[in-house]
């Protein structure tokens, strides 16, 4: 088990080195360059002046030399200045990523106690009306663009009916547990929706697998409750896959965050992120980017170890 | 059960239907089950008039697409205008039918180049094994465990978003799933005796996958790009509502949602009708691509 996990642990080592490379050369390979927005602000620029600024930034030297001396830096946790905040690339992740969290985990919440229960119940009352009504909102969620959702949604509960706020984390001047969670919900939920359409599917198709089994006519022969075949014997089985597949979309939330948090103007990373596009931050998009893929990388490892641990059947070699 | 015997022997051949023993043609088999599938069927009828009513799109649009009509604009959805009008009068019903050109291109395009390049790459790897199957799947994972619409994002920001190149990244960037699956059908297709006796009668490489390999993996890779045909269609629309994919005037879906954020509130219109037909043309993809996976899965059958 330790040796697997060290061997997971290096493994890492090549492929984000892999990433890292490929999107640095990937931004390096835009056509201008970060100085390219003070030609597209149309204001006169002396030539001096953007020989300067690429001198003072390292942009003069070649870009194997770039890389090169970014990853030196970020192997000590240092991402470089933003071009654009003039600050620390680490400390303005550091400030944004509580909110990015807040949303994802409450996504992750929401998510799971809604699917994995609606799951269940599909399977065990198959081909009833509440499971022809889940593989029908499940083909909805998961064919449902996400922004036009949180749009319909700001429509529906804030414009029309003011229950919820349209966007942000909290009112200003007035930001009390109560006001914070109400800012939540609508972001919560459409951020949720297509991880509750997908995981609700796999539940069912995973229990319905596991009540033809064996064990489980040997419990029903043996005179069981069918509450508790269900509950305790079944469900407990037909969780192990489910509850990987879950830790693996972990990751994917961090894209479907982008969007979310676009839609809602919520202050985290995926709104930093588009700033940092749009402004062509360089050393922030590679931060922010990094930063996403190390989640990736780390979530499917847990997703690997998780699996292993919840069934014993699995071996590590 | 052959085809002669149920010819000469009328009895037997009665019987044999009566059974569903009935030899069928592979193409017969897969139509049978693919009609029993109700929502596929129908979401054929929907998709097939929806493409038709965009390629017409130039005949029976009532309007120009970038037709302004300043005493027209900001009306609510009335006969004149079927989905009502924006702040410059544009006709949105129009807009939608002009939009769905583009965001329908993309999607179809977009599934096709990242299917091809993930059978590619997975047909490769699987076939020759060894280091080119090593080097290929670790650059597969590397492509996985980027996360993809972050870097679409980035990479439509530095281009000039056209068309064609946001045909290329779209596709570019999602063949990664198509190239595990198909990597591992041909993993455990190339290990068969007829593979064997291809290559025993000096076939070449080319034409053992493509003749011989790629015809047994079909199913999982129609169903896969169908899939990724919806997959296509929203992430174009989510970059055009961020102002990175399709450039106005040239209605998209997508883009026809980017400034109505703003305008909501007074003019829900806007907002609604582009988006209802995204979801609606995913969702029949989507139907589609299960009907298929049901009719082309043996393990599937009822």
């Amino acid at each position: 088990m330790v040796q697997y996990l060290v061997r997971r642990l290096l493994q890492m080592i090549p492929l984000l080195l892999g990433i890292s490379i490929i999107m640095f050369a990937l931004i390096q390979s835009a056509p201008g360059g970060p100085e390219a927005i003070f030609f597209e602000s149309g204001r006169f620029v002396n030539p001096d002046i953007v020989a300067s600024y690429r001198q003072r930034l390292g942009l003069d030297q070649p870009v194997p030399i770039q890389y090169v001396r970014w990853l030196g830096a970020a192997l000590t946790g240092d991402f470089g200045y933003s071009f654009s905040a003039v600050r620390p690339v680490r400390d303005m992740i550091v400030e944004r990523l509580p909110a990015t969290m807040e949303l994802m985990l409450t996504a992750f919440l929401f998510a799971a106690l809604i699917a994995i229960p609606l799951g269940i119940f599909s399977a065990v009352r198959q081909y009833s009306v509440l499971d022809f009504l889940g593989t029908g909102f499940s083909f909805l969620g998961i064919a449902m663009p996400v922004f036009w959702f949180g749009l319909i949604l700001q429509l529906l509960f804030s414009v029309k009916l003011g229950w919820l706020p349209t966007s942000g984390r909290e009112t200003v001047g007035d930001a009390t547990l109560i006001d914070q969670i109400k800012h939540l919900i609508l972001p919560g939920i459409v951020l949720s929706l297509v991880y509750i359409a997908g995981w609700s599917r796999y539940m069912r198709s995973s229990l319905l697998s596991v009540i033809h089994k064996e064990y489980i006519l040997t419990a029903r022969a043996r005179g069981l409750r069918e509450r508790s075949i269900i509950w305790v014997h079944a469900v407990k089985n037909a969780l192990i896959p489910v509850i990987s597949v879950m830790a693996l979309d972990l990751a994917g939330l961090f894209s479907g965050a982008v969007i979310t948090e676009t839609v809602f103007s919520w202050p985290g990373i995926g709104r930093l992120f588009i700033q940092s596009t749009f402004s062509r931050d360089y050393p922030l998009m590679m931060g922010i980017l990094m930063m996403g893929s190390f989640m990736v990388v780390v979530f499917n490892l847990i997703a690997d170890l998780v699996y292993g641990w919840l069934d014993p059947r699995i071996v590590y070699s | 059960m052959a085809v002669t015997t149920s010819a000469t022997n009328p009895q037997q051949g009665a019987l044999s239907e009566g059974m569903g023993l009935k030899p069928l043609s592979p193409r017969a088999m897969f139509w049978r089950q693919f009609k029993r599938h109700i929502p596929a069927l129908t979401s054929v009828g929907v998709l097939a008039l929806l493409i038709i009513l965009c390629l017409a799109a130039p005949v029976i649009a009532p309007y120009r697409f970038d037709a302004i009509n300043l005493r027209d604009a900001r009306q609510p959805p009335t006969l004149r205008h079927l989905m009502g009008t924006d702040e410059l009068g544009h006709d949105q019903f129009t807009r939608v039918l002009f939009g769905g050109r583009i965001s329908l291109l993309i999607g179809l395009t977009a599934a096709l180049v990242g299917t091809a390049t993930g059978t590619l790459i997975g047909a490769l790897a699987g076939y020759y094994g060894g280091r080119l199957d090593n080097i290929l799947m670790r650059f597969t994972d590397i492509a996985f465990s980027i996360p993809t619409l972050p870097l679409l994002i980035v990479i439509s920001a530095f281009t000039r978003s056209s068309i064609p190149i946001m045909i290329l990244v779209i596709g570019g960037l999602s063949w990664m799933a198509t190239a595990r699956v198909v990597r591992g059908s041909v993993l455990s297709i190339k290990q068969q005796d007829f593979i064997t006796a291809a290559r025993m009668i000096g076939a070449r490489d080319s034409e053992i996958i493509l003749r011989h390999i790629l015809p047994n993996i079909l199913g999982p890779i129609v169903v896969g790009a169908t899939l990724s045909v919806g997959g296509a269609i929203i992430t174009e629309s989510a970059l055009s509502f961020l102002g990175l994919g399709v450039q106005p005037p040239t209605p998209s879906w997508g883009n026809m949602l980017q400034d109505s954020q703003a305008t909501m509130a007074s003019k829900p219109w806007l907002t609604i009708f582009p988006g209802l037909a995204i979801l609606i043309t995913v969702l029949c993809v989507n139907f589609i691509g299960d009907g298929l996976q049901d009719a082309l899965d043996p393990t599937q059958r009822r």
